[in-house]
């Protein structure tokens, strides 16, 4: 690992300073992903700025504002803690099931919710700094376009990347809308909804968000809603735990009687962005909940993807995903 | 920092590559702390700096080891944080590289070598140790952030001569082979017990909606739990079996046992 100072702060104005005032470095929270890239010498910051001690830790509910009645998530809030806090396990459960699928329980504990959402690609060719990859060198081409891509992504990829976003906790947060509030060095606050915080790969795949250089997120706001009887968290993967999936869904349903009100599907492990399905949740509005439906609707969604040579599999592997994640949502979400 | 904790010579290693990498005569570098700067600026110079780092590291650490817990390096620390906390109930305070992992600290500096270093990427659990009470992994931890926290090692866990139950479970149970992975098993399924009494769910647990209260788990709950320690010995079962036996407080049969004298005279 590369020489860096550390410096501590317990003051978010302080921490977007430092970080503004110094490119080469980094916000230290959990470490988990940070620390290994360093040790891989594919993150080289000259300083780690430790903000464990922000006090952006709390889960409360949400008294006022266009999300009132929802849930507010502190930035420095570990991820087990988020997974386990009442209100999220009673009102979001898809949140809970999603966070609780990612990594294992020792990370879990030291992993933040802001760095899980900041967290960068496992793709190998990124992770390899012998290879060529544009997402950790610009120019330098993408090794695992023509390369070995099994795990890669079949939506929204560019020649210049076809990496997967590895987190779980981010789909479960694109399916329920959720907002992300950052902070910059100016002491502002601005709100970037979910769908908008992580970018598709295009000309420029080092940017993994539109988070500026030195912005901390400082909690992420998931509005009120009417999924906790029936949603769930689908993780398919090649161990039965502590793997990246290969394809995950997150499925919401809202019902009236028979009739879908309103679903939400979100897939994670295709794409370079958590991946709104909202071609199949325009299908399911207003349909009835059946099992024939559920397959039309993961087919359109799926008709989208173009797979790379070693990951074809994920077209059929998707639409399965899509079914049986919505199917077990309408029985209540339970893990079997 | 004071010079007279500086090394006061070059080691072996050093003179040696110091040979192959220098034309000048190492023996007129009169003064170390100039020859280790210009030892390290040569290498680095030579497109060796990571390796001369490594050199370095290697040898601080292996030199520290007969110091007494609290002396300062020997060299000077670039970057030198200063971590304030205990470990297994004992207050530590020492100056460590920014760069220090948890686990480099307590194996290299404070000379608890129970804590295993597996993959050092945070993927298979061999360092897992108890941080405030939460089970983290020690490979990923930097040191200098654990000032004010407490930690436990394997080392920490018996007491007064007895073992603690989840020690005494892994040995009823045989639940190791090579023995590398289990300090971190153990310390893992510890704060698992306390997990588990604090109704925290997993992945599998049937639905996550349920009021938090102590949980009963299930062999699969056991399994998922502890999916972040690899054990490339396959002694999962035993592992679960020991877990369980703690968890439930029940006797959990025991799969082996010694033989006795007269089976012995028979083999």
């Amino acid at each position: 690992m590369r020489p860096f100072k550390y410096s501590v702060t317990s003051n978010v104005n302080s921490a977007t300073k430092m970080l503004t005032a110094n490119p080469n470095a980094k916000f230290l929270a959990g470490g988990t992903n940070i620390l290994d890239l360093m040790k891989e010498d594919v993150e080289r910051p000259d300083e780690l700025v430790d903000i464990t001690q922000l006090s952006l830790t709390l889960i409360k509910p949400i008294t006022e504002g266009m999300n009132k009645g929802g849930v507010s998530i502190g930035g420095l809030g570990k991820n087990t803690g988020t997974a386990n806090h009442p209100l999220i396990r009673q009102s979001f459960p898809l949140l809970t099931q999603a966070i609780l699928a990612g990594a294992s329980a020792q990370i879990r504990n030291m992993a933040t919710n802001g760095g899980n959402l900041n967290q960068r690609t496992r793709c190998p060719y990124f992770y390899e700094v012998s290879m060529p990859c544009n997402k950790r060198e610009p120019g330098t081409g993408c090794g695992a376009l023509e390369g070995i891509n099994r795990m890669h992504a079949v939506f929204g990829w560019s020649e210049n990347c076809v990496a997967v976003h590895p987190s779980d906790m981010c789909v479960a947060l694109a399916a329920l809308d959720a907002v992300v509030k950052v902070q910059g060095a100016n002491g502002q606050i601005r709100s970037v909804p979910f769908a908008d915080y992580h970018r598709l790969p295009g000309d420029t795949p080092q940017k993994d968000n539109n988070l500026n250089q030195g912005e901390l997120i400082t909690s992420i706001e998931i509005p009120k809603n009417n999924f906790a009887p029936k949603s769930y968290y689908l993780k398919v993967r090649d161990r039965a735990s502590y793997a990246f999936a290969l394809v995950s869904v997150a499925a919401a349903i809202e019902m009236n009687a028979n009739q879908i009100i309103q679903a939400r599907v979100a897939m994670g492990g295709v794409a370079h962005k958590p991946w709104r399905a909202f071609e199949a949740e325009k299908f399911l509005a207003g349909k009835e909940a059946t099992e024939a439906n559920f397959r039309q609707a993961a087919e359109i969604e799926m008709k989208q993807a173009k797979p790379l040579e070693h990951n074809k599999f994920k077209i059929e592997l998707g639409t399965r995903a899509i079914v049986l994640a919505l199917t077990k949502a309408m029985n209540g979400g339970k893990a079997s | 920092m004071t010079e007279e904790n500086q090394n006061q010579e070059l080691t072996e290693d050093e003179k040696q590559l110091f040979g192959q990498l220098l034309c000048e005569d190492q023996n007129d570098l009169t003064d170390f702390n100039e020859a280790r700067r210009n030892f390290l600026k040569q290498i680095t110079l030579a497109g060796g700096g990571i390796l001369a780092m490594q050199m370095f590291g290697g040898e601080v650490f292996a030199r520290s080891i007969n110091d007494p817990l609290n002396a300062e390096l020997p060299v000077n620390l670039e970057n030198a944080v200063n971590v304030a906390f205990k470990v297994n109930g004992v207050k530590k305070s020492l100056d460590v590289d920014s760069r220090m992992t948890l686990l480099d600290t307590l194996r290299e500096r404070l000379q608890l070598t129970g804590s295993k270093k597996g993959c050092d990427h945070g993927q298979c659990g061999a360092c897992t140790v108890i941080v405030d009470g939460k089970r983290v992994l020690s490979c990923l931890t930097l040191a200098a952030t654990c000032t004010g926290k407490s930690v436990t090692t394997i080392e920490g866990l018996a007491k007064g001569g007895e073992l603690h139950p989840m020690q005494a479970a892994f040995l009823k149970h045989d639940g190791f082979q090579c023995g590398y992975c289990t300090p971190g098993q153990i310390c893992s399924a510890v704060a698992l017990m306390t997990e588990a009494k604090n109704g925290e769910v997993s992945y599998v647990t049937p639905d996550v909606r349920v009021k938090p209260g102590s949980l009963q788990l299930t062999d699969n709950e056991i399994r998922e739990r502890m999916s972040g320690n690899i054990c490339r010995c396959g002694a999962y079962p035993n592992i679960v079996d020991a877990i369980k036996e703690v968890h439930s407080g029940k006797a959990v049969a025991q799969t082996w046992d010694f033989v006795d004298q007269k089976q012995s005279t028979q083999i």
